[in-house]
C-alpha cells in the first residue's frame, strides 16, 4: 500500500517540509506501513471511554504574575543564523504581503 | 566504574580513558574542554539537556552551534550536587530512532561488540557507562531510550514516573511522554543518582510536589512482601525465544527472593500500547519540532537575496535540517493531527491511553511490580533496520506502555544470549521508584556470582 503523491504533497505544505526527490519516492511507502500497523486501534470500542490528558493528574499548576528567566539580548541575538542578523534585529521577509 | 571508585580516578587517567572510549566508540558529541577537577565526579549528559557553557545539537545538523541562554535543572542539580559535566553525550536525532543511527554526528558503536548498535535513543550515555569510563550518564525516555539502550550495552537503566524528574531544559521532543533519567553500573548508583534530579521545580508544570525520599536508603529495606506478576506470554511470537528464557529464570530467581508471584494478570490493552505510540508520539513531534524554522537559532537557509518568501525559507531550513527520521515522524504526525483524520488516529489513540492506564491500575492493585524482558531482542547489527522504519519501532515493544501510562520503569542486566546483554525490565506503580529499586537491587545482589557477570564484564571492556 501506498498513499497518493497529491497527499504527501499536501501533509509536507502543512509541515513546511519542501521533500527532497527520494523523500518523495519514499514517504508514501514509510507512512502507508506505519499508518496500517496502527490501524489496529480501529478494533477498539472507545465510545464512552475518556481520552487521557495529563496522565499523573496533575491540575491548575498555577505560578505568580512575576517576570523571571528573564534573558540577556546579546545571548539570544548570539544564536541567530548568520542570515537572519541584522544589526541587533532579527531579520526575515516580509510575514504580511501581497497575494503573488 | 562507579560513582565510589570516579572519586579516585585521577584527571589524565580520566581523560586518556575517556578520548580512547571517543575514538573508538563515538560517545560523545562536545567533549568539555577543560579538565576533570579534582575532587569531583564526572558524568555525561545526553546532547538534547540544555546547558549554557556547551552547545546543545540533538545530534541535528538544524542544531549544530546551538547553545542554549538557560540550563536545564537536572543540569544545575548535578552541578550543586558536586559532579562535573564530562562531555554531551551522542544519541539518535531529536532522540527519534532505538539504534543511535540516526545521528548526525554518526552512530555509536557497542563496546560489549563494535559491529552492533548500543541502542537508542541513549546510546551515547549507555555506551559510555558500559565502556567504563563513565560512572554515570542522564538520558531520556520517550519510548524507551534510557531502558532500552541500557539493555543492549548491559548497564541500569531508570526511567522516573512522568513528572519525577523536572523536564526544564529537557528539549521537547514528546512532551505528555519525555522524561530525564539516569544509566548508570549499579543499582545503588542509580538510586543515589535519580535522588539528585527528582524533585519539584517551578519552571515545569507537569514536575510532582510529592517529597524525594532517600532512594538508596529506601531500597535496602528488602523486599520481604512485595508482590510480583510476569505478563507471560505477552507478544510470545514477537519476543526472541532465548530472551524469553532468561525472563522465564529470573522469574524464577525472584520468586526465590521472598517474592510473592502473583501468577500472570491479564493487561488485554498492552498490545495497542505500541500503536497507540506511533500516534501520539508523532503528533507532538510534528508539534514541538515546529519551532525549529531557521529564524532564531540553529541551521537557516540562505540570505534574503536567495529566496523567495518566509515560507520558502522554513520548507528548505526544515528539510535540509533534519534527517530522514525525524521527517518521517514529522510527516506522521502531520498527517494524524490533520483535518479529517484527526478522530480517527489522535482523538482515538489518546482514548486507548486510558484503557491501557486502567489495565495498570487494576493490576497494580494487586501487585507492586510487573516483570517483563527490556527489549525482544538483543543489540542487533549497526545497519541491520535502519531502512526498515517498522522493524526498528519493534524495539519499543515492551517499554512504551510504562511511558503513555506514567508509570516509573527500571531495566537491570540479568543474563546473557550469545556472548549479548539481556535487561530485565521492572515496572512499578506511579511513583513506585522505591519499588522497583528494592526488586532491582535485591536481583542485582543475589546474582552478583553468576557467571554471566564475568562475560558481560569481559565482554565491557572488549572495545579496548
Amino acid at each position: 500500500m501506498s498513499l497518493a503523491k497529491d497527499k504527501i504533497q499536501h501533509i509536507a505544505d502543512l509541515a513546511k517540509l519542501d521533500l527532497l526527490p527520494e523523500e518523495k519516492e519514499r514517504l508514501p511507502k514509510d507512512l502507508a506501513d506505519i499508518l496500517s500497523y496502527v490501524e489496529a486501534l480501529q478494533k477498539l470500542t472507545i465510545d464512552d471511554v475518556a481520552d487521557t490528558g495529563q496522565i499523573t493528574g496533575l491540575t491548575n499548576q498555577l505560578a505568580e504574575d512575576q517576570i523571571t528567566n528573564a534573558y540577556d539580548r546579546a545571548i539570544l541575538l548570539s544564536n541567530l543564523p548568520p542570515a537572519r542578523q541584522a544589526d541587533g534585529f532579527v531579520k526575515v521577509k516580509s510575514v504580511l504581503g501581497r497575494e503573488t | 566504574m562507579d560513582i565510589t571508585t570516579a572519586k579516585n580516578i585521577t584527571p589524565s587517567d580520566f581523560r586518556e580513558q575517556l578520548q580512547q572510549a571517543q575514538a573508538k566508540l563515538n560517545i560523545l558529541i562536545t567533549p568539555s574542554p577543560d579538565n576533570l577537577p579534582k575532587g569531583q565526579i564526572p558524568c555525561l549528559v545526553k546532547d538534547n539537556i540544555v546547558t549554557t557553557d556547551l552547545p546543545t545539537t540533538c545530534a541535528s545538523n538544524i542544531l549544530r552551534n546551538f547553545k542554549s541562554p538557560y540550563e536545564a535543572t537536572v543540569v544545575s542539580k548535578l552541578r550543586a550536587a558536586g559532579f562535573w559535566i564530562a562531555g554531551k553525550a551522542n544519541l539518535d536525532e531529536f532522540a527519534m530512532g532505538s539504534s543511535n543511527e540516526t545521528s548526525a554526528f554518526g552512530p555509536v558503536k557497542n563496546p560489549v561488540d563494535v559491529t552492533r548498535v548500543p541502542g537508542g535513543s541513549s546510546g551515547g550515555p549507555a555506551a559510555a557507562v558500559a565502556a567504563g569510563v563513565m560512572p554515570f550518564a542522564l538520558g531520556s525516555d520517550t519510548g524507551g531510550s534510557i531502558r532500552q539502550p541500557a539493555a543492549f550495552c548491559g548497564v541500569v537503566g531508570l526511567k522516573p514516573t512522568y513528572g519525577r524528574v523536572s523536564r526544564y531544559g529537557l528539549v521537547a521532543m514528546a512532551s505528555s511522554l519525555d522524561q530525564i533519567g539516569p544509566l548508570t553500573t549499579t543499582v545503588e548508583d542509580c538510586a543515589k543518582i535519580l535522588s539528585v534530579i527528582a524533585g519539584h521545580d517551578p519552571n515545569d508544570a507537569t514536575s510532582l510536589p510529592d517529597p524525594v525520599p532517600d532512594y538508596a536508603a529506601e531500597m535496602k529495606k528488602g523486599v520481604a512482601g512485595l508482590k510480583f506478576t510476569s505478563p507471560r506470554g505477552l507478544f510470545s511470537q514477537k519476543i526472541d525465544e532465548k530472551v524469553e528464557m532468561i525472563l522465564g529464570e529470573s522469574v524464577a530467581k525472584l520468586r526465590k527472593l521472598n517474592l510473592d508471584y502473583q501468577g500472570t494478570i491479564k493487561l488485554p490493552h498492552w498490545e495497542y500500547a505500541l500503536p497507540t505510540y506511533y500516534i501520539i508520539q508523532p503528533a507532538e513531534v510534528s508539534a514541538n519540532l515546529a519551532r525549529y524554522d531557521g529564524v532564531k537559532y540553529g541551521f537557516s537557509t540562505g540570505g534574503d537575496d536567495q529566496i523567495e518568501s518566509i515560507d520558502q525559507m522554513y520548507k528548505t531550513t526544515r528539510v535540509a535540517g533534519f534527517g530522514t527520521e525525524v521527517k518521517r515522524r514529522i510527516m506522521l504526525g502531520t498527517h494524524v493531527l490533520s483535518e479529517g483524520f484527526r478522530e480517527a488516529y489522535y482523538d482515538r489513540a489518546r482514548k486507548v491511553a486510558t484503557l491501557i492506564k486502567q489495565d495498570f491500575d487494576q493490576a497494580f492493585e494487586k501487585v507492586d511490580v510487573i516483570i517483563t524482558p527490556t527489549a525482544p531482542t538483543v543489540a542487533f547489527k549497526i545497519g541491520e533496520k535502519i531502512d526498515d522504519p517498522l522493524a526498528m519501532y519493534m524495539n519499543d515493544l515492551l517499554t512504551v506502555a510504562a511511558n503513555i501510562a506514567g508509570l516509573p520503569a527500571i531495566s537491570i542486566p540479568c543474563g546473557m544470549v550469545d556472548g549479548l546483554p539481556v535487561g530485565l525490565q521492572i515496572i512499578g506503580r506511579q511513583l513506585g521508584e522505591v519499588d522497583i529499586l528494592k526488586v532491582a537491587y535485591a536481583f542485582e545482589q543475589a546474582t552478583q556470582n553468576e557467571p554471566w557477570r564475568q562475560e558481560l564484564a569481559d565482554k565491557q571492556r572488549s572495545w579496548q
